[in-house]
């Protein structure tokens, strides 16, 4: 059964809201996922690093059961090397300079109306599509 | 209790992302692709999930503290500052190249390829790069 695009991106939309919710229940955090890698990766988060552990566990490990229980997803990530590793940089800077990213600012912002992940959110989504403009219609680079 | 929570919290994110279509680069580029064959699905995506984290604000703002008994985050700054705005742009600008961010990421980890692991590894890297400017910055840093 296809369900059409809007409808799995509503219900998936719906679980990661589901999971922001529980976690901050739960747990009384905001579930940042740049906040939760880069506080592990840096050492700036050590000091309730089991608990980032775990999150970070569940991330990866219930959707490669996913996958490995049913059709292997594709990321269509592109293979130019160069680019993936020059936007990796680019996501990691920013997003601990911004101290959030699209989770934190944007799921966990916007839904208490905090102005600094309004704003943040409006800045990605803007040099966003200002970004794909020029790469994908001026350069043509992706 | 609160690692099981958080890998409960992490997993049902992780599915999230992969059902939403977020793992998906050519959905994600198709939404910042407002000048060219754009596709609106993520706006289900962010729309669903802001409607149960809108109730859940609501119900905390009631409680002292969290049910495992941890403190509930404080109130949002207001406070506007360049990081922010930079910091922003810098990861709007890799986002629209690669077509993907921090958590969906870690979440296509098991089926992304290699591309998807040199994504991690430099999105790991930027993050360790920014700590070093930021300690470099204000002779300490601040806490995450």
């Amino acid at each position: 059964m296809i369900q059409p695009d809007w409808i799995t991106g509503l219900i998936g939309g719906l679980m990661i809201g589901s999971a922001a919710a529980l976690f901050l229940l739960v747990n009384g955090r905001i579930m940042g996922a740049s906040g939760l890698i880069g506080g592990v990766v840096d050492g700036s988060g050590w000091s309730n690093l089991i608990e980032r552990l775990a999150f970070l566990a569940g991330l990866v490990g219930v959707p490669a059961l996913i996958a490995l229980a049913t059709t292997r997803p594709d990321t269509h990530l592109t293979g130019n090397l160069l680019i993936v590793a020059i936007a990796g940089l680019a996501v990691g800077i920013g997003t601990r300079m911004a101290n959030g990213c699209t989770s934190g600012h944007g799921v966990c912002g916007i839904s208490r109306l905090s102005p600094r992940g309004i704003v943040a959110t409006l800045v990605y989504l803007g040099v966003g599509a200002a970004t794909m403009l020029i790469a994908r219609h001026v350069m043509g680079v992706i | 209790m609160r690692a099981l929570f958080a890998f409960l919290a992490g997993g049902l994110f992780g599915a999230g992302l992969l059902v939403s279509g977020m793992t998906d680069t050519t959905k994600v580029q198709g939404w910042l692709d407002i000048f060219g064959a754009w596709d609106p699905t993520l706006a289900f995506v962010l729309g669903g999930a802001i409607l149960p984290m809108a109730i859940a604000w609501r119900v905390a703002a009631k409680r002292r503290s969290s049910a495992l008994g941890t403190a509930l985050p404080a109130k949002p700054s207001v406070q506007l500052d360049p990081r922010l705005l930079t910091g922003s742009a810098l990861f709007g600008i890799g986002w629209a190249l690669a077509g993907l961010c921090p958590g969906p990421a870690l979440a296509s980890l098991s089926y992304g390829g290699t591309q998807g692991i040199i994504f991690l590894m430099a999105m790991i890297s930027g993050m360790i790069i920014w700590r070093a400017i930021d300690l470099g910055l204000t002779g300490k840093g601040k806490a995450a």
